[in-house]
């Protein structure tokens, strides 16, 4: 069991509380999943051009050594034990080999123009407390709590995965044949972290969409080639999608005004977000892909 | 509720709000009520899309709730009449035995499951395995119900006003399913009956009693099992 929940303005008068909505949601998801919990907030565009989400290492004078290095301007912000680094997108190789000299123990965990992703262990709401969750804004946001069932209760084994450029996945479900599909895309070049099958599933929807395929085709694809259960939550740039298996025993709820659509994998979730009373609630059918998508 | 703040009166039922009160204070109070109460009349509010809302009672009671509930709504429910005014979650009225239940939104998966006897009415949609294991309830479904209904179901009757999903009555026992709208496709062993005069008559009593005014039970057709998967067939022995 786990707990997933997401959250999508569609609207900017939202777009300062999104980390609160979303650390309440949750929080409420504790009971579905209390050993982890992660999240992804989609932020407005660094104006450096890239922000990487690190974890693990040295943080204390990393920006220095890697501006000393490159010569290149980046800001860091640590939270908690991740940290926000930006920097300019032209300079995304430098530092990447600057930071793997400087820090090889340190990941980047995520990657994008506009997505921040943490996680950790212990229970959702000290998680999002940790990581000051409630204090971000953005656009759309995604966050899991997880029970552990296919690999082992650590950080990195915690929810959301991110494989690809501001794109990150929740799962909640357990995947049949993912030892196949992750040799698969490991030929096919794509990396991996974790022997979770959920970042098989994220792996799978990156290396579609890196041959062109927009996230709703990719997620499409998905449903003849992922085996097992499965409710995913999608987060791209600008998209957000859904898409439950054909069984679709893994539960699922929408709600969608005219400013926001909001997922939980129960309505609990739900309940205190503004206008909820009003939304069109809904259960997403099976084998059938939900997307949504920001003007760019 | 015995001292307990915030409960009123309202239209001779007791109001209870379950944002300040915890279920299991509330069920300690429903589950202590004889057959011969009288305080018959109760109203829940704010369930907040909580779990196990008015599950277990075995009363002749009257129970609104106003608003979404979670998982196993009114589950086991016995004699009473439980009223949701909202959707329910998975599992609402699963292991029925007696009364009624009434979703007047959707309900999720597995509404109504193994439940033995009862009324479940659902003024909505239902989500996949509605009715799956009934053994002898009565499931009004007034929209549609997902794939695989009725699966392994075994007494009882299944009415659905709308489509039905995928798969349905696969494994089917002896309930029967009704369907006005379209079936996507039929489960293994499940087929569709000549309807007889029994039959309608059990469908239209059952419209009556769900308030359905509006569907005529010619509307319906009948599925029930076509019984190839009761017995052991050699045949297939090489499956074994």
């Amino acid at each position: 069991m786990c707990g997933i929940v997401g959250l999508f303005l569609k609207t900017p008068e939202l777009e300062p509380q999104i980390g609160r909505l979303t650390a309440e949601m949750l929080a409420v998801m504790s009971d579905r999943g209390p050993d982890s919990a992660g999240f992804a907030v989609y932020g407005r565009p660094s104006p450096a051009g890239l922000k990487f989400t690190l974890r693990g290492g040295d943080f204390t004078s990393l920006a220095a050594q890697l501006t000393a290095r490159t010569g290149v301007e980046v800001t860091l912000e640590r939270r908690d034990d991740h940290a926000l680094l930006t920097l300019p997108a032209a300079a995304e190789a430098e530092i990447r080999a600057a930071l793997a000299l400087i820090s090889p123990e340190t990941l980047i965990v995520g990657a994008g123009t506009r997505m921040e992703l943490y996680k950790g262990v212990g229970l959702p709401a000290e998680v999002s407390a940790r990581f000051g969750l409630p204090g971000m804004s953005g656009t759309h946001a995604i966050g899991h709590t997880r029970m552990a069932t296919e690999s082992a209760v650590t950080t990195a084994g915690a929810h959301p995965f991110s494989t690809g450029r501001d794109q990150c996945l929740v799962h909640n479900g357990s995947l049949s044949n993912h030892n196949n599909i992750r040799r698969a895309l490991v030929r096919e070049g794509q990396v991996f972290e974790t022997a979770n099958d959920s970042e098989v599933a994220a792996g799978y929807l990156s290396w579609r969409m890196g041959r062109g395929e927009p996230l709703d085709q990719a997620l499409q694809s998905a449903l003849s080639d992922l085996d097992g259960f499965y409710t995913f939550v999608v987060g791209t740039e600008s998209g957000f999608g859904v898409l439950r298996d054909s069984v679709a025993c893994k539960p699922a709820v929408m709600a969608e005004t005219d400013d926001y659509v909001a997922f939980g994998s129960e309505y609990r979730a739900l309940t205190r977000l503004p206008g909820i009373a009003q939304a069109r609630i809904f259960e997403p059918e099976p084998q059938r892909v939900y997307f949504w998508q920001r003007a760019a | 509720m015995n001292g307990v703040p915030l409960r009123g009166e309202a239209a001779g039922r007791e109001v209870v709000d379950l944002s300040a009160i915890s279920l299991r204070e509330l069920h300690g109070v429903l589950h202590g009520l004889g057959p011969d109460t009288n305080r018959t009349g109760w109203r829940l509010l704010n369930p907040d899309g909580r779990h196990a809302v008015a599950v277990g009672l075995d009363a002749p009671i009257d129970v609104i709730v106003e608003g979404h509930v979670g998982y196993y709504a009114a589950g086991m429910n016995a004699r009473a009449s439980v009223t949701i005014n909202g959707n329910a979650g998975p599992g609402v009225a699963e292991n029925m035995m007696s009364g009624i239940v009434r979703v007047r939104g959707d309900a999720s998966m597995a509404a109504g499951a193994t439940a033995h006897g009862g009324l479940l009415v659902i003024e909505g949609n239902a989500g996949a395995r509605c009715g799956i294991s009934m053994k002898g309830a009565d499931i009004v479904v007034r929209g549609s119900v997902g794939h695989m209904s009725g699966f392994m179901a075994q007494e009882g009757n299944l009415v659905v006003c709308g489509d039905a999903g995928d798969a349905l009555g696969d494994s089917l026992y002896e309930a029967r399913i009704f369907v006005a709208g379209a079936v996507k496709s039929l489960g293994a062993d499940c087929e569709e009956k000549p309807m007889g005069e029994a039959d309608r008559a059990a469908l239209a009593a059952l419209l009556d009693r769900a308030g359905i005014a509006e569907m005529e039970p010619g509307a319906f057709r009948l599925f029930g099992s076509a019984r190839r998967l009761y017995h052991f067939h050699v045949d297939n022995a090489n499956a074994y």
